[in-house]
């Protein structure tokens, strides 16, 4: 597995930590996903948030914190500061979200705040489009993991765009790639590891299931068939029919 | 003749109050502050007793003693029983069928379904869940309504600020937030709510709108006060409301229904709701002291049912299924 950073991760899976029943619940997903990292937010919990920010902690994985909910790369760089101060790290997922409706990252205050961060030491997850380009510029810009977005947060729908995440993997096959948001199924998750993603990146669609943490362990197992699958070379897809066994010389009775 | 002792007279002090009283114990209440008010956070809850649509994301223990609450409730003050509805908005119509999925005690209504029971509710709702066997109460009344009761039967509030190991024989803690330091797995659920009036708008049961961002819910109580409820934020901060949770409460009720732009802002609160790591209401007993805690988003709800398996504990030895071990 390429590694984040200089850390290289034991579990593809990656998971926030928004939006669960009660703590309890959120921990045993955790658990029974195998997530390696766990994403946070802090723009609305702030100082006070202190026992759940502990109870992160206490699951003893990697922890992402997020600048969700921030709107202008100013804000985002305020609470990259902050997170560093309460989590001791110095890795931040950047968002920046540009459209109230689709929560679509805004790509200039994004590589603006991924500037000003990278510049500033910290190790950056920018949440992006699959645009290239701006893939490029944040490249450029220091960071050494990209997140394209799946489909809009929370939506569950899935891969919108596949050809734009297989594009970005070829262009970028040595930096750490990671489908982050939109994911609705765990055959979502395989997908994205089959296009050779490195990682997932989730939090809706674990978190209001029914049962989270029945879904949580069909995520890890989804994203693990799908690195598996990416790592034991697919077959090419045909146009026709090629029987398993062969025809020729099959007994006439 | 004090046979045990109730730190905290909020809605579980109160109800410990009662519930000791039914067992024939003799209960001695006393509270930092005095008699309930805006310094508790039973002060800010919305009343509604709805164990089955909290089922939707609450255990099960809450769902089958919620089921009680309301009984037990109107034996002390006005419960109004006209059960709850469920309305999300056309875009997230999806949500309303994974709710309906998740919850029990419901009926799907169409527009002329939910005209028949809110006539005066916006029409352009397509479909509503409606729990019949729901209802509310106004939190102010009923705490007002117990301290009454409890003066009837001789229970005064004392005014005094007492811990629980300074005091001898049996003690039931109930002071929330404050007893943090005996409890260490409860943390604080930040909670803000508005309080609107308008002579527009009549609606006679709590509605709750799922709002994939915002969910809110509107509780009615007399007078033309319209109660919204409730961010959900995890944060021990007990600062004023936020604007963005103001804006939240309030323009997701504007979705509702659109005349709540012009009702009057009554009243803006925030506070602390106690809560263990499965968001369970427990009792936990250390030597002579029993915490009653934890109620969360549940205290109208669970209060009466964790009083009286405290005070069956004091009066036979047995612990009910609220009894956590430490």
């Amino acid at each position: 597995m390429r590694d984040f950073y200089g850390t290289v991760l034991d579990n593809p899976m990656m998971l926030g930590t928004a939006r669960f029943p009660s703590p309890q619940v959120m921990q045993e997903a955790f658990r029974q996903s195998g997530a390696s990292v766990a994403t946070v937010s802090l723009r609305r919990e702030g100082g006070g948030g202190e026992a759940f920010r502990e109870m992160i902690r206490s699951l003893g994985i990697h922890v992402l914190p997020n600048t969700a909910g921030c709107h202008s790369a100013r804000e985002a760089i305020t609470t990259a500061h902050m997170a560093r101060e309460y989590f001791d790290t110095d890795w931040i997922k950047l968002e920046v979200i540009g459209d109230e409706n689709t929560l679509q990252p805004d790509p200039f205050g994004l590589l603006e705040a991924a500037k000003a961060l990278c510049a500033d030491g910290f190790k950056v997850f920018p949440y992006t489009t699959e645009d290239q380009v701006l893939a490029a510029r944040l490249v450029e810009a220091g960071c050494r993991v990209l997140m394209p977005w799946g489909a809009p947060i929370g939506s569950g729908q899935g891969l919108n765009n596949p050809y734009g995440l297989r594009t970005l993997r070829t262009a970028f096959p040595d930096i750490p790639l990671v489908v982050d948001a939109g994911l609705g199924l765990p055959s979502h998750a395989a997908q994205a590891m089959e296009l050779g993603y490195d990682a997932i990146l989730l939090n809706t669609a674990v978190a209001e299931a029914q049962d989270p943490v029945a879904m949580a362990r069909a995520f890890g197992m989804g994203a693990q068939a799908g690195m598996l699958a990416a790592g034991a070379g697919p077959m090419p897809v045909r146009e026709m029919a090629q029987p398993s066994t062969p025809v020729i010389g099959r007994a006439w009775l | 003749m004090t046979d045990a002792t109730i730190i905290g007279a909020g809605v579980a002090g109160l109800w410990a109050a009662r519930a000791l009283l039914a067992q024939g114990i003799r209960p001695r209440l006393v509270d930092r502050t005095g008699p309930p008010g805006a310094h508790g956070c039973s002060w800010w809850a919305g009343g509604m007793l709805a164990p089955e649509c909290e089922g939707a994301v609450a255990e099960e223990p809450v769902i089958r003693h919620g089921r009680a609450a309301a009984d037990a409730w109107a034996k002390v003050t006005k419960v109004t029983a006209r059960g709850s509805l469920v309305l999300a908005p056309a875009r997230d119509r999806a949500d309303l069928t994974a709710f309906a999925r998740r919850t029990g005690g419901h009926e799907m209504l169409d527009t002329t379904g939910i005209a028949a029971l809110e006539p005066d509710l916006d029409r352009r709702h397509e479909a509503a869940l409606f729990f019949a066997q729901e209802a509310h109460l106004d939190p102010r009344r009923a705490l007002a309504d117990l301290v009454a009761a409890l003066a009837d039967d001789g229970v005064q509030i004392e005014h005094a600020d007492l811990t629980p190991e300074t005091v001898k024989g049996p003690v039931l803690d109930c002071r929330g937030m404050a007893a943090r330091d005996a409890l260490p797995a409860l943390r604080a659920v930040r909670g803000e709510m508005v309080v609107l009036r308008s002579s527009e708008i009549t609606l006679t049961r709590p509605i709750r709108l799922l709002h994939s961002r915002h969910p809110l819910y509107v509780v009615p109580r007399e007078n033309g006060l319209l109660m919204l409820g409730a961010t959900q934020v995890e944060s021990a901060h007990k600062g004023g409301v936020t604007a963005r949770a103001a804006l939240e409460l309030m323009s997701t009720a504007y979705a509702l229904d659109p005349r709540f732009a012009e009702a009057e802002i009554v009243e803006l609160g925030a506070d602390l709701r106690p809560a263990f790591p499965d968001n369970v209401p427990r009792v936990v007993q250390r030597g002579n002291v029993l915490h009653l805690n934890g109620l969360f988003r549940h205290g109208y709800l669970m209060a009466p049912a964790l009083a009286r398996q405290a005070a069956q504990f004091l009066a036979t030895g047995q612990k009910g299924d609220l009894f956590h071990e430490d």
